[in-house]
């Protein structure tokens, strides 16, 4: 199970080209699959951050059978189903999660996506976010500013179920100008 | 009468005999490498061998008092890049990892202790109002309710003032638009400080104090290298790594992704795009020192 998550999440970190060319680079974000190692900017996406052990969905839910009726979770996912809080007045787990499919998210168009595409799904309700995260202006890039990026998916910062960022203990002041001795 | 002048002339003579003795001990106790040091020219005007030379006496001088084994660059800015930084004021939680990633990467006195990066908190009633602003904050969590965050550092003027009131010419701008100190040929006159309007460029008091684990022994001449008591030292959007391709570490670090970095000539870039399509201010427009580091709201 471990090595099996392990090999998928390797199998995430995908290379993709991208020209000078701004157009280019809007375009070729949605290639994701494309390699393309030779071009002068390089994109590396991170893989998604599964729980240990939750993926692939289809492990426990292949016996199951799809119930697509809104309820309270019990048993299992019942943490998910206490801390959701993504509009959840209107949604729910098979708005985003496959029924069918059940290791695939699908927009609401019904198209089925990867896990690794899941900022396209975020990007159909957050669409302002999606464009200023594809020209690298929202989120987090990391590596070569002219070079070999690291781009972080939308859930590598925010919990899909729980998408607000949450706050963080700041490190200490400085110390009073006072205080300084020397 | 006269003999006894001259008696005295020459006792005097012998008086003085050790003090001159001692003067020179002292210069013979300089080493050559110090002299040198002493007698280095503007380093814009050093050949490359002279530089190379300089370079590997600091090496070997830090090694020595560091025990790390240490590489100091000389690397000069490419033609065609102009370096531009943004900073998300609708992102930053004001959560300090920027200073403390920056403190480490540039070599900085943990005590005396010198932030190079200083986070701001304002009241969003009050917009930006320096006045009311602290950087004392510490609450259990950050962001405060009813607060925004305003991290400031060097704000890479194109038209620095504390680069014309040095009166040794020891701090200059670079081709790459980093302003830069020579600490070689600083006097710590301090007018660059009095002349900054953002309290950008910070003091040596005392001899910096850094512990031997947690020293950077990647380094920039004009940038993190050790500095010795007594000069004054700023944020150079960390030339030793931008210069080598890579993000400043305080964009490295940020949790929320707040920091932008990329080149202003590429009318391609992150920062074109963000100057182009977004709400952008810089701080103290209008004294009119152009600065190259721009807030911007991304939402």
């Amino acid at each position: 199970m471990k090595l099996l998550f392990l090999s998928f999440s390797l199998s995430l970190i995908i290379f993709i080209g991208c020209e000078s060319n701004s157009k280019e680079k809007l375009l070729k974000i949605d290639l994701i699959t494309q390699i393309d190692s030779s071009s002068k900017n390089e994109m590396a996406i991170t893989p998604p951050p599964f729980s240990d052990g939750i993926f692939p969905c289809s492990e426990c839910h292949k016996d199951l059978k799809p119930n697509s009726t809104r309820r309270k979770l019990v048993d299992m996912h019942d943490d998910i189903d206490a801390m959701f809080n993504h509009d959840s007045e209107n949604r729910w787990c098979l708005d985003c999660h496959d029924t069918q499919y059940r290791d695939s998210l699908h927009l609401a168009s019904g198209k089925r996506l990867d896990f690794k595409e899941s900022y396209k799904l975020c990007g159909q309700c957050h669409g302002d976010k999606y464009r200023d995260w594809k020209v690298g202006v929202h989120g987090k890039r990391t590596g070569e500013w002219n070079g070999k990026k690291l781009y972080l998916l939308c859930v590598n910062c925010h919990n899909p179920h729980s998408p607000r960022f949450k706050p963080l203990k700041p490190l200490p002041p400085p110390v009073r100008e006072e205080d300084i001795k020397f | 009468m006269q003999n006894n002048e001259k008696n005295n002339s020459r006792r005097n003579f012998l008086k003085k005999l050790p003090v001159l003795a001692l003067g020179t001990a002292a210069l013979a106790s300089c080493n050559s490498q110090e002299i040198e040091e002493f007698l280095q020219q503007n380093f814009k005007t050093l050949s490359k061998e002279e530089k190379d030379e300089i370079v590997k006496n600091l090496e070997k001088k830090y090694y020595e008092k560091y025990g790390k084994k240490f590489k100091v660059s000389d690397k000069p800015a490419t033609e065609g890049i102009l370096f531009g930084y943004g900073l998300d004021l609708s992102r930053c939680i004001g959560c300090r990892r920027c200073v403390y990633a920056c403190v480490k990467e540039n070599n900085q006195s943990r005590d005396p202790q010198i932030h190079w990066i200083q986070v701001l908190q304002m009241e969003k009633e009050k917009g930006i109002d320096f006045a009311h602003s602290t950087v004392h904050y510490n609450p259990e969590t950050v962001p405060e309710p009813g607060h925004f965050y305003l991290p400031v550092a060097c704000q890479q003027c194109r038209n620095p003032q504390c680069i014309t009131v040095c009166p040794t010419k020891a701090t200059w701008q670079e081709e790459d638009g980093i302003v830069v100190v020579d600490y070689n040929w600083c006097i710590g006159c301090r007018y660059c400080m009095a002349a900054c309007p953002y309290g950008a460029r910070h003091f040596n008091w005392g001899e910096p104090n850094i512990p031997l684990e947690e020293i950077n022994p990647e380094t920039h001449y004009l940038g993190n290298r050790p500095r010795p008591k007594g000069v004054v030292e700023k944020c150079t959007f960390c030339v030793q790594r931008v210069r080598e391709g890579k993000y400043p570490s305080c964009v490295e670090i940020c949790p929320v992704g707040a920091r932008k970095f990329d080149n202003l000539l590429d009318p391609e870039s992150e920062i074109r795009y963000i100057l182009e399509n977004k709400r952008v201010l810089v701080l103290k427009e209008e004294l009119n020192t152009q600065p190259k580091f721009y807030y911007f709201f991304g939402v």
